[in-house]
């Protein structure tokens, strides 16, 4: 049930995301969501990639600083109201988010939230039992 | 006022300095380990300095000396003869230690007397001293030179540009004592509020403590209306008052009768010719409590004897500082050595030793940045993480330089390698 993401930290300078897209591109590799954030100096971009290991692979080669990590997906109706009833079911089961990001999974007809948090195993568990529709990693990879 | 001693015939200045140099020879033999080991290494005794040119076969003494024998095994009396204890930047996160017995304050306040003399400046002047007071020897030397010359001492450390101003009008204070650049910054400061400086009382400017141009004097002295004078010194050797400029402002007067000069050349040790650039190398003729033989200041300089065609001092010469043999910066006045900035570093876990250091000058002022690459094992994903790195790295870089420091966070490789070995520094002042 868990999602490998990829961190990379970058320095604020013109170019250098167009340097990881075009590392992505040669090994051709398909960015399924993306997020960055940013302080004055730098910023950390956050991917969910199709191929989490040859990304990580390549990047390294390129001589990008890299962290993997887990995090979890779940899909909610694309709806008003969707993205409220996941989070309520966050916070009633208090589990608490670190960050998240969202993208449209086409084939799914529904939105993917990829949320980070503390425990993801743990989270998973108690997300499960409370209803909440989790993706696996290769519904996310795949599609 | 008019010292003498600035005006002894050669001959017998040559005199004064061996009969001095061979009772300091005497005391360090007999009081510091590392001068006894030195003579007895070279196999000679203090009696047998029997011209100056002998004392080249003693080794130099340098920081890492001092930092060797820290905090107080180059002192050379007891420390119930001590008054007064300073410091400078060591290589490392600890200072230079040096001392002051009542004598050597004397000898500081008179050397320092003569240089605001050497300028221009008498008993009659206000001095605005805006050198830092503390551990570096910048304000209390100033402020010991004015009790000597008799002139009215405004002991107004560094930094305060605002009250600084107040108290230049207020106060009609007539010369100024800082950093060169600090003069230039407060000149603008004064602009921006409305203070035209040509209004102000200054009329001497005495700046050092940083390397400057003439470029800048011809800046400075437009700004302020005032003459502008370079002085130097160091802590190892007595604080500021070493050398300065006379109305000549073409070299710095060293007084030679405390402070005895060789140019050497770094890579080989051997004297250079007159007139030729080489590393500033000074022995304290008179100092009590850390008394130095063959003190290796780094600075490169070069030097002229003979009769000063401006001012008829017979003290010898030497240039403004060119540059240094090693890679400390000075950065607003204070000395920084990238091996400090690496200490700190290594003591914080997270971080791996690869920094940089970017030396630009923002308007008058010295900006110094730390970049510190991020490596893998420290890469949080989390921006709250790198963020509370950077800014202890910040804290702790701060607390052992004193000056405030910019620190960034790079991407590794990003900092650029040289023949195999990291170019820890790119300054890019104009000076």
């Amino acid at each position: 049930m868990q999602v490998k993401q990829i961190s990379i930290f970058v320095e604020n300078r013109a170019g250098r995301l167009e340097e990881i897209s075009g590392v992505l591109e040669k090994e051709n590799i398909n960015i399924r969501a993306l997020s960055l954030a940013d302080t004055s100096d730098f910023g950390i971009i956050r991917l969910i990639v199709n191929k989490p290991d040859a990304a990580v692979t390549a990047l390294r080669e390129a001589g990008f600083t890299i962290r993997e990590s887990n995090v979890i997906a779940c899909a909610i109706e694309d709806k008003p109201g969707g993205l409220h009833r996941l989070l309520k079911l966050f916070a009633d089961l208090d589990v608490s988010i670190e960050y998240m990001y969202s993208f449209f999974e086409r084939h799914l007809e529904k939105a993917v939230i990829i949320i980070r948090v503390e425990d993801p195993e743990e989270a998973i568990q108690i997300l499960r039992k409370g209803g909440a529709e989790l993706l696996k990693a290769e519904q996310i990879y795949a599609a | 006022m008019k010292y003498k001693v600035e005006y002894l015939d050669p001959e017998d200045l040559r005199k004064l300095q061996l009969d001095r140099l061979r009772n300091k020879a005497l005391q360090v033999y007999n009081n510091v380990s590392y001068y006894r080991d030195a003579f007895d290494r070279a196999r000679i005794k203090p009696d047998d300095l029997q011209t100056l040119d002998d004392l080249r076969i003693l080794p130099l003494t340098d920081k890492e000396t001092l930092r060797a024998y820290y905090p107080f095994g180059m002192f050379a009396v007891p420390m119930s003869l001590i008054k007064e204890i300073h410091g400078s930047s060591g290589t490392t996160g600890k200072p230079t230690v040096v001392a002051y017995t009542d004598n050597d304050i004397k000898v500081w306040s008179e050397v320092m007397a003569r240089s605001i003399a050497c300028t221009g400046g008498t008993y009659l002047d206000i001095i605005q001293n805006a050198y830092g007071y503390g551990l570096f020897t910048g304000g209390l030397g100033v402020h010991y030179g004015s009790l000597e010359l008799g002139s009215a001492v405004v002991p107004l450390s560094s930094g305060g540009s605002k009250r600084q101003l107040q108290l230049m009008q207020d106060f009609k204070t007539t010369i100024l004592t800082c950093t060169p650049s600090y003069s230039i910054y407060l000149a603008e400061y004064a602009e921006s509020l409305g203070i035209d400086p040509h209004e102000t009382s200054i009329r001497i400017g005495i700046l050092g403590a940083e390397p400057w141009s003439d470029a800048m004097r011809k800046q400075i002295e437009a700004v302020w209306n005032i003459k502008a004078y370079d002085i130097y010194g160091l802590s190892e050797i007595i604080g500021p008052g070493v050398a300065v400029e006379c109305e000549g402002q073409d070299g710095l007067h060293v007084w030679a009768d405390h402070f005895l000069p060789e140019i050497i050349d770094p890579e080989t040790g051997k004297p250079v010719p007159e007139g030729q650039d080489g590393m500033l190398v000074i022995t304290t003729l008179t100092k009590e409590a850390t008394p130095f033989l063959r003190y290796a200041t780094k600075d490169i300089v070069s030097m002229t004897t003979g009769k000063c065609p401006a001012c008829g001092r017979t003290m010898p010469r030497i240039s403004r500082i060119k540059g240094r043999t090693d890679d400390m910066l000075i950065i607003r006045g204070i000395n920084v050595f990238p091996s400090q900035i690496e200490s700190v570093l290594l003591e914080i876990e997270e971080t791996e030793p690869h920094y940089q250091l970017v030396v630009t000058r923002e308007g008058a002022l010295d900006e110094l940045e730390v970049q510190v690459e991020v490596d893998e094992k420290f890469f949080s994903d989390e921006i709250k993480v790198l963020e509370s790195l950077e800014k202890r790295i910040k804290r702790e870089i701060e607390s052992l330089l004193s000056i405030a420091v910019k620190v960034k966070l790079v991407e590794p490789r990003t900092i650029t390698r040289s023949e195999g070995k990291a170019k820890r520094v790119i300054d890019n002042r104009q000076i």
